[in-house]
């Protein structure tokens, strides 16, 4: 076979970023090679990257998606910075991306694209593959669709069928030059397109004539092999954090024993845990999509009153919009979930890029003193104990609970190592059915002594029948009071029920390998993966870094002063303007310094190493 | 009654023993102005509830902000004073998933057309199974008499010191259009007609909207004077009853008709004669009939028609959620979470 007289090269990483027009199947086209990397058994993590609009002119600048995969035989930590592969569809593919791409990485580049038009199109005056303009890339000019349609012709499709296979031929093309397995793509498209068999063989057709054109072509001189990575023993499956968060809420419903209620409307990025959850009516989830991003909250609420595990998704702007409703919620002292999977702000800004600037507003947008606590996922995989640790918070206190995810763990994925059922918290819910006064009367406000939560006792349970609002309540009979020293108490005793959940969370996790380190990275949500990276990248540069990401921004647990205050410096690199700097600092009087960029995109491992070594630097030079 | 009459209500609990009105009142101080509407109201459905023949417990009153959302806090059910103009929403959350409850919210002019119109009218199309209350004072009352929604142009308010600049919304056309399957209206003074609308809203399944008129004798009193007025209350209104010509006046002596342009045009029985006489059908699935009556008083209340202008079926928003959630779980079995986690690509590590 011609394949044997090919070299197999063996590489512990690579990065592949495949871009095209939004029509052109990229995230389809990454979704597949990722999930054939996935059964693999390679680490892997993605980062998609597509416009907010759903068809841009094609052809343009705004309108190039991508998608960027990192593999690996060793556990990584991010998408990675720079790829080692570009494939590139067209014109406008090529130069949104071309910037990224480092000297000597491969560049696949489908010519038939490149005609005038396309060119002039972003502004290429002169054709970069004939100019030497790339020189410094190992440049693959393939002629992609020109291809696909030869390869197809015997089908009985149109044209126009025949080249949007094309995406298929570079998959084909990409799967052999990695040597990835194939049968999980082949059995996805004879599901994706069962209801048409002509489209569905030529799809297939596609996808082995790239394959094949990577074993024949000289262009290609050897193929490589990323060897499956060591992880930990178990099953994996790939997900995204999108998927892990509604996973995360069914499994929160099982083990809290109460039926999941979902009010959402629909915003990107979030819309897919929607979509996710009202597929499992068969796990008695309720999905509401509701006319807006009130009642979605406030439907939520109600069914959370009735004694439902209550949840809304949305991004930032529904948040704003929820806020009132959370604040009822903190009075009425109901669980509530309330997710933000947070996009790049004000106001509209940047709906599919991501950005954590949410915080704030989860900390402290809504009017009066109404505390809520907040916790923050810090993978795509990790959405998933995120939310059972919100579900527990939610329920054992009565308190609305923030979950900030963000646009790139929502659509990134990574491995997972699949939890067993049976290892999953406890988180059974015992509803109050029996009076709580000596005198035989029921008190709604009347608290747990240690938790300070108040008797959840739902509509249906005879003889606790009572009423609740959001005028502010006498302490333990929940009437209503309008006395100053019962408000002043109240509103003291809310901050501290939140402020008591601290007891019940893990110490600050540091991880300082050689106890050496003076400085100290603090994270929080999805820069988890590009703090970590960056600070091995540090080490392997023979210095000392500790670094620490907090799942609990509200509370925070109670050792942080302490492990803030054991290092000379502390890094808080944020996608924001310095919201977790401006709480620590506030709390803690640390003089914490802050990176900050709000591009839309994650932090580059890189980048944030090369702070890191000057704060260590400067640190030392004292 | 240990056995509800109301087949709507059939998934819900049966009362243990017969209920008296004193059985749904708290121990808290009512706190509208003396004289307020709200107080005949509270009575009507405090001694209309035992004859729902349902548990106490398994009623839920839910309110938003205003006068009349301080309701729940009278009623010895469960209850929820929630925020301005997002009861219904929190309805919808509530009645969709415990389909053994009885929920009712109370709303006003402005709490349920202003700042929730929107929910008001999505509880509406969808046919969740609520009974909506609204009382209409035509006024701000909470907030101290501004002009509301539903008062008319050119109204003199704190707030439109040279009159109010907006048309006022016909509460019932917009139930109607947003295809409510039950709309009413009756008035707070007479217990009777109010008790009878109550019982009809009970007894429907899915969304049913009651508009009551509610004197605010503080900011707004004596706004449906014409109709409580004993001169004048016999010719302002129009009872209307399932199946019975439309005809009002002391000695119901006018009549509704037809007009050949196919309009309605009202008329004196004695010259038109009975034969020609509309007749009420609340249960016509189409609507324009209902809506004409609605229509047929302007804001001055000359011919007002109180009473249940429709009441028809159509699939209900919480029947059909958790027919979904059942068909589920026979056709698929109940969820498994191990399966459902691992999915279908999974690989094993040793
Ligand atoms: S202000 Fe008007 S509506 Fe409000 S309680 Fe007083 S009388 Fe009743």
């Amino acid at each position: 076979m011609v394949a044997m007289s090919k070299d197999v090269r063996q590489l512990d990483r690579v990065i592949i970023r495949f871009a095209g027009d939004s029509g052109d199947g990229m995230q389809l086209t990454g979704d597949r090679f990722t999930t054939e990397t996935a059964s693999f058994g390679n680490d892997l993590s993605t980062l998609p990257d597509f416009p907010a609009e759903i068809r841009a002119p094609a052809g343009t600048l705004p309108g190039v998606s991508a998608f960027q995969l990192h593999f690996a035989d060793h556990d990584i930590m991010t998408p990675g910075d720079r790829p080692d592969v570009l494939v590139a569809m067209n014109p406008a593919a090529l130069k949104a991306n071309l910037e990224d791409l480092p000297r000597g990485a491969d560049l696949i580049v489908n010519t038939d694209e490149f005609s005038k038009r396309n060119l002039t199109k972003v502004g290429y005056e002169a054709n970069p593959l004939d100019d030497g303009s790339l020189e410094a890339y190992n440049v693959h000019p393939i002629g992609l669709t020109s291809m696909t349609v030869e390869a197809l012709k015997e089908f009985s499709i149109t044209k126009k069928e025949a080249e949007r296979a094309k995406n298929m031929f570079a998959l084909g093309l990409l799967s052999w030059l990695y040597n990835r397995p194939t049968e999980g793509t082949l059995k996805f498209l004879e599901v994706k397109f069962a209801k048409n068999e002509q489209i569905m063989r030529a799809n297939i057709a596609a996808f082995n004539a790239g394959w094949n054109f990577g074993e024949t072509t000289e262009d290609f001189s050897v193929s490589y092999e990323i060897k499956p990575a060591r992880l930990p023993s178990g099953t994996y499956r790939n997900i995204s954090g999108n998927l892990a968060l509604a996973y995360g809420l069914v499994a929160a419903s099982k083990q809290t024993g109460l039926p999941l209620f979902l009010g959402s409307y629909p915003i990107t990025p979030a819309s897919d845990i929607l979509h996710e959850l009202s597929k499992h009516k068969r796990f008695g989830v309720r999905t509401f999509q509701a006319e807006d991003e009130i009642a979605a909250v406030g439907a939520a609420l109600g069914a959370a009153y009735g004694g439902s595990l209550a949840v809304t998704s949305t991004s930032g702007p529904g948040l704003a919009l929820k806020a009132e409703t959370v604040g009822l919620g903190v009075s009425l002292e109901l669980p509530l979930i309330v997710v933000d999977v947070q996009r790049a702000g004000p106001s509209t800004g940047m709906p599919t890029k991501t950005e954590q600037a949410d915080l704030l507003q989860a900390m402290f947008g809504r009017n009066g003193e109404a505390p809520v606590p907040i916790v923050a996922p810090r993978s795509p995989a990790d959405c998933f104990e995120t939310a059972l640790e919100a579900a527990r918070i939610a329920t054992t206190y009565r308190v609305p609970v923030i979950l900030l995810s963000d646009g790139y763990l929502a659509n990134g994925s990574e491995p997972w190592r699949i939890p067993a059922v049976e290892d999953l918290p406890d988180l059974t819910v015992e509803f109050t059915t029996e009076p709580n006064r000596p005198d035989g009367e029921f008190w709604p406000y009347l608290r747990d002594a240690t938790t300070l939560a108040r008797p959840w006792a739902v509509p249906g349970t005879a003889g606790l029948e009572h009423r609740i609002g959001g005028i502010e309540k006498a302490d333990g009979t929940g009437n209503i009071s309008y006395d100053a020293a019962n408000h002043d108490l109240m509103v003291r005793t809310r901050q501290a029920k939140v402020d008591g959940i601290a007891a019940t969370i893990p110490p600050t996790d540091v991880e300082d390998p050689d106890g050496l380190a003076r400085v100290l990275v603090l994270g929080w949500g999805s820069t988890y993966g590009p703090i970590g990276a960056a600070c091995r990248r540090v080490r392997r540069e023979g210095l000392s870094v500790a670094q620490a990401h907090l799942r609990h921004l509200n509370p925070f647990p109670s050792d942080l002063g302490d492990v803030l205050r054991r290092y000379d410096r502390v890094l808080v690199p944020e996608m924001n303007l310095g919201q977790l700097a401006m709480l620590v600092r506030a709390r803690f009087l640390v003089d914490a310094i802050s990176y900050n960029r709000v591009r839309g995109m994650p932090f580059k491992a890189e980048e944030l190493a090369s702070v890191i070594t000057g704060v260590i630097e400067e640190v030392n030079e004292q | 009654m240990s056995e509800s009459d109301f087949p709507s209500l059939r998934l819900v609990p049966k009362a243990r023993e017969p209920q008296k009105a004193k059985d749904f009142k708290t121990d808290q101080e009512v706190r509208w102005c003396p004289g307020c509407g709200d107080y005949a109201i509270l009575a009507a459905v405090q001694s209309f509830m035992p004859e729902l023949g349902i548990a106490r417990e398994n009623t839920v009153f839910v309110s938003g902000i205003g006068c009349s959302s301080r309701f729940p806090y009278y009623m010895n059910t469960y209850g929820m004073h929630s925020i301005h103009g997002r009861a219904p929403a929190i309805a919808t959350g509530l009645a969709s998933s415990r389909q053994d409850l009885s929920v009712w919210v109370v709303t006003g002019d402005g709490d349920g057309l202003s700042i929730g119109g929107n929910h008001l009218i999505h509880a509406l199309r969808r046919n969740v199974n609520l009974k909506i209350l609204l009382f209409n004072n035509r006024i701000y009352g909470l907030t101290k008499g501004q002009y509301s929604p539903t008062s008319e142009l050119g109204k003199i308010t704190k707030s439109t010191p040279f009159g109010s600049l907006d048309a006022p919304f016909n509460p019932l056309s917009l139930a109607l259009g947003a295809d409510a399957t039950f709309v009413a209206r009756s008035i707070d003074s007479d217990r009777k007609h109010l008790t009878s609308v109550l019982r009809a809203a009970a007894a429907h399944r899915g969304s049913a909207f009651v508009e009551i008129y509610q004197n605010c004798n503080i900011f707004n009193d004596e706004a449906f004077e014409p109709l409580k007025d004993p001169a004048t209350r016999d010719d302002f209104t129009i009872r209307l009853e399932d199946g019975a010509p439309i005809r009002w006046g002391a000695n119901a002596e006018h009549g509704l008709y037809r007009s050949p342009g196919n309009g309605l045009v009202a008329g004196e029985v004695a010259e038109q004669g009975e034969a020609g006489l509309l007749v009420h059908d609340p249960h016509n699935d189409d609507p324009s009939h209902a809506f004409e009556l609605s229509r047929l008083a302007d804001i001055s209340l000359a011919r007002t028609p109180i009473g249940v202008f429709r009441a028809v079926d159509r699939p209900v928003y919480d029947d059909m959620m958790s027919d979904q959630l059942d068909k589920a779980r026979a056709t698929q079995g109940e969820g498994d979470l191990a399966t459902l986690l691992a999915g279908s690509d999974t690989w094993t590590i040793d």
